[in-house]
C-alpha cells in the first residue's frame, strides 16, 4: 500500500460561537475565537490517498485528478469565504478545525473513492502550529 | 466521531550524549561530536497529537487553552533553556531525543485526561524527527 499526499492553501474568515451558550460562556470556552466579527486563517489542507500503484501507470491515482477535486470540492468553496456565514458546511457546526477536517472529509469522499484509491486522512493546518485530522474513523 | 488534533511547541535545550556505562572511547565512538565533554544545543520542536470524540457542544477533542497549560507545566517549563543532563530523568539515562521523545509522552499521559494522549513526536533539526505513541 503507498500512501500519497496532495497539500492545497485555502485562506477564510471565522468564529466560533455555541448560540445555545451566553455570550459569556461562549467567551470563556472559546476565548478571542469567539469575536462576532470574526478572524481568518491561511489554512493548509493535505489530503492523504492510499492505494497499489497501478501496473502500468504507476500511479496511486492521477495527480492532477486530485488537484482538480480539492480545487473543486474545497477551494471553490471555502476559499476567501466566511465558514460560518457563506458555507452550507458551519451553518449548523462550529467551524473548528477538527470540524473542517471532517467537512474536507466529506466533501472528498466520494470523488477519491470513484478514482480506485481511498481516502486514508485528511489533515488542516489552522497556523504553523496548530492542525487537526480525521482518519474516518466513527 | 474521533478526530485528532495537534499542536507544535518549541523547546531550547542542552545536552550531552553520554553513556556512562561506556568508557570515554566507547562513549565517543557511539556519540561522536554529541559526546563533546561541554554538550550542545538544539530547537527541539514537540508535537503533541491527542485523539478522540469531537465535542457536539464544542466542536474540539480538547480546549488548546488546556493543553497548552499541560504542555507548559509538564514539559516545557522543565526543560526549555535548560541542560538536559542535570534533569533527574537524565542522570542515568542519555538525553539522545529518543529518550526525551519518551519522556515527554510519559509526562503527558500523566497530565492529560486518560486516553487522549495519541502521539509525541520531538524534531531535534529540521532532518531528524522521533515519535512515541506509548508502545
Amino acid at each position: 500500500m503507498i500512501y500519497l499526499t496532495r497539500r492545497a492553501t485555502f485562506s477564510a474568515a471565522h468564529y466560533y460561537w455555541n448560540s445555545a451558550w451566553s455570550e459569556e460562556e461562549n467567551q470563556k470556552i472559546f476565548g478571542r475565537c469567539s469575536n462576532r466579527n470574526g478572524h481568518g486563517h491561511n489554512y493548509t489542507l493535505e489530503v492523504t490517498v492510499a492505494g497499489e500503484p497501478d501496473p502500468v501507470t504507476g500511479f496511486v491515482l492521477d495527480l492532477k485528478g486530485l488537484k482538480d477535486l480539492i480545487e473543486r470540492e474545497v477551494m471553490k468553496a471555502w476559499d476567501h469565504r466566511h465558514l460560518n456565514l457563506e458555507t452550507e458546511d458551519f451553518a449548523q457546526t462550529i467551524p473548528t478545525t477538527e470540524n473542517i477536517a471532517i467537512a474536507a472529509w466529506k466533501r472528498l469522499e466520494k470523488g477519491i473513492g470513484a478514482s480506485g484509491a481511498a481516502l486514508s486522512r485528511v489533515r488542516v493546518y489552522e497556523t504553523a502550529e496548530i492542525f487537526a485530522e480525521y482518519r474516518g474513523e466513527a | 466521531m474521533k478526530a485528532y488534533f495537534g499542536r507544535r511547541y518549541m523547546l531550547s535545550a542542552s545536552h550531552r550524549l553520554h553513556a556512562p556505562s561506556l568508557s570515554a572511547a566507547e562513549n565517543r565512538a557511539a556519540y561522536g561530536k554529541c559526546n563533546n565533554p561541554h554538550g550542545h544545543g538544539h530547537n527541539y520542536f514537540v508535537e503533541v497529537l491527542v485523539g478522540g470524540e469531537v465535542h457536539p457542544e464544542t466542536g474540539m477533542v480538547m480546549n488548546l487553552v488546556e493543553l497548552d497549560a499541560a504542555v507548559h507545566a509538564r514539559v516545557l517549563d522543565r526543560f526549555d533553556h535548560c541542560n538536559l543532563n542535570l534533569d533527574p530523568l537524565f542522570v542515568n539515562l542519555a538525553p539522545t531525543t529518543e529518550n526525551l521523545c519518551r519522556a515527554v509522552h510519559c509526562l503527558l499521559q500523566e497530565a492529560l485526561p486518560a486516553g487522549l494522549l495519541d502521539r509525541v513526536r520531538v524534531e531535534e533539526t529540521e532532518n531528524n524527527f522521533f515519535e512515541c505513541s506509548g508502545e
